[in-house]
């Protein structure tokens, strides 16, 4: 005698009872009280089969081992650095993690990485009392300059760069921006032309604000499309026409 | 991100593709706070500040005793910021209560003397509370535009045998004759910037606050690390002057 009393992507309240009777399992963000389960969180509801899943609305990034993740460096110690990773412990950069050079005793550290420095790093391991180890092994790992880091909810990250990574993508074509998308909810964002950069910054401010939207994919190119369209009329005439073929033939192909 | 605002400034851009002498969209809501005898919130982008205005009466001091009293204080709450601490009041948390208030002094807005209930004995106090609620940068003119709002909207609380009654308001207000309205004009590298955000401010090398009064300034506060040179200070009045105007006209009159 087992019932479900919520739909796939419904939004829940903690408190709120989702199944009643045994053929359903609590999976993250929800737990059993005698026969039934519980949400735990607000968000949205997510049926895998058995498991009944919530994938939190918003709250804290919390890491996980080979986690690629944006971080800021806020200390240097003869240890290595420390970096700020959304977390609320310390996120620690040691000295062997850090390059493939050798340095040697005594050496500036400040020459590598600097207070206020923004890196791109993977967590090596995340230990019982909640210390974190960062590497910047591994390909793309390094310091991010020239660009600017904007912030968006962490557990919205997977809405961001999409089913295999077509959310992203589109906003990286359309812009010429490079973005890259830390699991922390950070994001970095560096394009040659300020106007599309702001265009990017926009369009990921809106994806954060309204990720349990339907078809959020098609409607952030349609903001990309007006945007930027808009934008070349301004500047040049030639580029007007440009974008009229482009939309015509668009046409054509649906 | 330092930087980055460096390098987008020199191609004539900044972080929000505002021009440089353009300020983000400015709101100003005159009695949001009921227990206030005034109060105002103001709205810069995403800066929201909020003030209030407490009348009291008290003894004026010796110096002056026919004056009535205003006292400006602000908190800076780690609401509106991740960086404030709660605590004793900051640094910066006095720096922004002496510039809203050498604002209003300075200028002389208040008639003081119409504020005196018995010479050397009784006069109004005006306690003007500044409380930002979440700070993107421009604490200052947010909060010298609350400040002054809340003042116009304040009414005096009825004062009877000696006892305030706060719970009835009578018409009068605090008697104001001008409207003092601060700009704050951010310099980096070498270019002028007219309400930064918390991104600019950061990367800011100096900053003069100016609080002017139609043509004529009446108060001034230099911040930042950098030395400006007089040419830059003119063209910033220039550019306070032109910017106050707009603000004035977000007020009543």
């Amino acid at each position: 005698m087992s019932e479900l009393l919520v739909q796939e992507k419904e939004v829940v309240i903690p408190g709120q009872i989702l199944a009643k009777g045994m053929d359903f399992l609590p999976a993250h963000g929800t737990f059993r009280e005698e026969d039934n389960i519980i949400s735990s969180m607000v968000g949205l509801v997510n049926l895998n089969g058995r498991l009944i899943k919530i994938i939190p609305l918003t709250g804290p990034y919390i890491p996980r081992r080979d986690d690629v993740v944006i971080g800021k460096v806020v200390d240097i110690g003869p240890w290595g650095w420390r970096v700020d990773i959304r977390w609320a412990y310390q996120a620690m950069l040691s000295l062997k993690d850090a390059t493939q050079e050798f340095i040697e005793r005594g050496t500036d550290l400040t020459q590598f990485y600097n207070i206020g420095d923004i890196l791109m790093v993977r967590i090596v391991n995340v230990s019982g009392s909640k210390v974190i180890d960062l590497g910047m092994k591994g390909p793309g790992l390094r310091k991010l300059t020239e660009g600017r880091m904007i912030q968006i909810t962490p557990s919205k990250v997977p809405r961001l760069i999409g089913k295999q990574g077509s959310m992203i993508t589109m906003i990286k074509e359309k812009t010429e921006t490079r973005i890259l998308v830390g699991q922390n909810g950070n994001v970095w964002i560096s394009g040659l032309d300020p106007i599309k950069e702001k265009v990017a910054v926009d369009a990921i401010d809106i994806i954060d604000k309204e990720s349990q939207s339907e078809g959020l994919t098609d409607s952030i190119e349609k903001y990309l499309n007006d945007k930027l369209g808009i934008k070349k009329e301004k500047k040049v005439e030639e580029k007007k026409e440009e974008v009229k073929e482009e939309k015509e033939s668009k046409k054509k192909e649906k | 991100m330092k930087s980055h605002v460096h390098t987008l400034a020199e191609k004539g851009f900044r972080l929000d593709n505002r021009k440089f002498d353009e300020y983000r969209p400015v709101k100003v809501e005159y009695s949001p706070l009921e227990n206030a005898e005034g109060s105002a919130r103001v709205t810069m982008g995403k800066t929201v500040v909020l003030a209030g205005v407490k009348m009291e009466v008290g003894t004026p001091f010796p110096d002056t005793p026919d004056d009535g009293v205003l006292m400006v204080n602000s908190e800076l709450l780690p609401l509106a910021n991740p960086d404030f601490e709660s605590g004793p009041p900051s640094i910066e948390a006095i720096e922004l209560s002496r510039v809203v208030d050498r604002g209003i002094r300075e200028s002389g807005t208040i008639d003081t003397k119409k504020l005196c209930i018995k010479k050397g004995e009784k006069v109004w106090m005006v306690l003007l509370d500044i409380y930002p609620m979440n700070d993107d940068g421009n604490l200052f003119d947010a909060a010298a535009l609350a400040g002054i709002a809340a003042l116009q909207d304040a009414k005096l609380p009825e004062y009877k045998d000696e006892k305030v009654d706060y719970t009835k308001k009578t018409s009068k207000g605090i008697p104001l004759s001008k409207v003092p309205v601060e700009c704050t004009v951010v310099k980096i590298d070498n270019h002028l910037f007219i309400d930064p955000s918390r991104e600019e401010e950061k990367a800011a090398d100096a900053r003069l606050t100016i609080a002017t009064i139609g043509k004529q300034l009446c108060a001034m506060q230099k911040g930042g690390d950098q030395a400006l040179t007089d040419k830059e200070i003119e063209e910033m009045v220039d550019l306070a002057v032109k910017k106050t105007e707009e603000l004035r006209k977000l007020l009543k009159k």
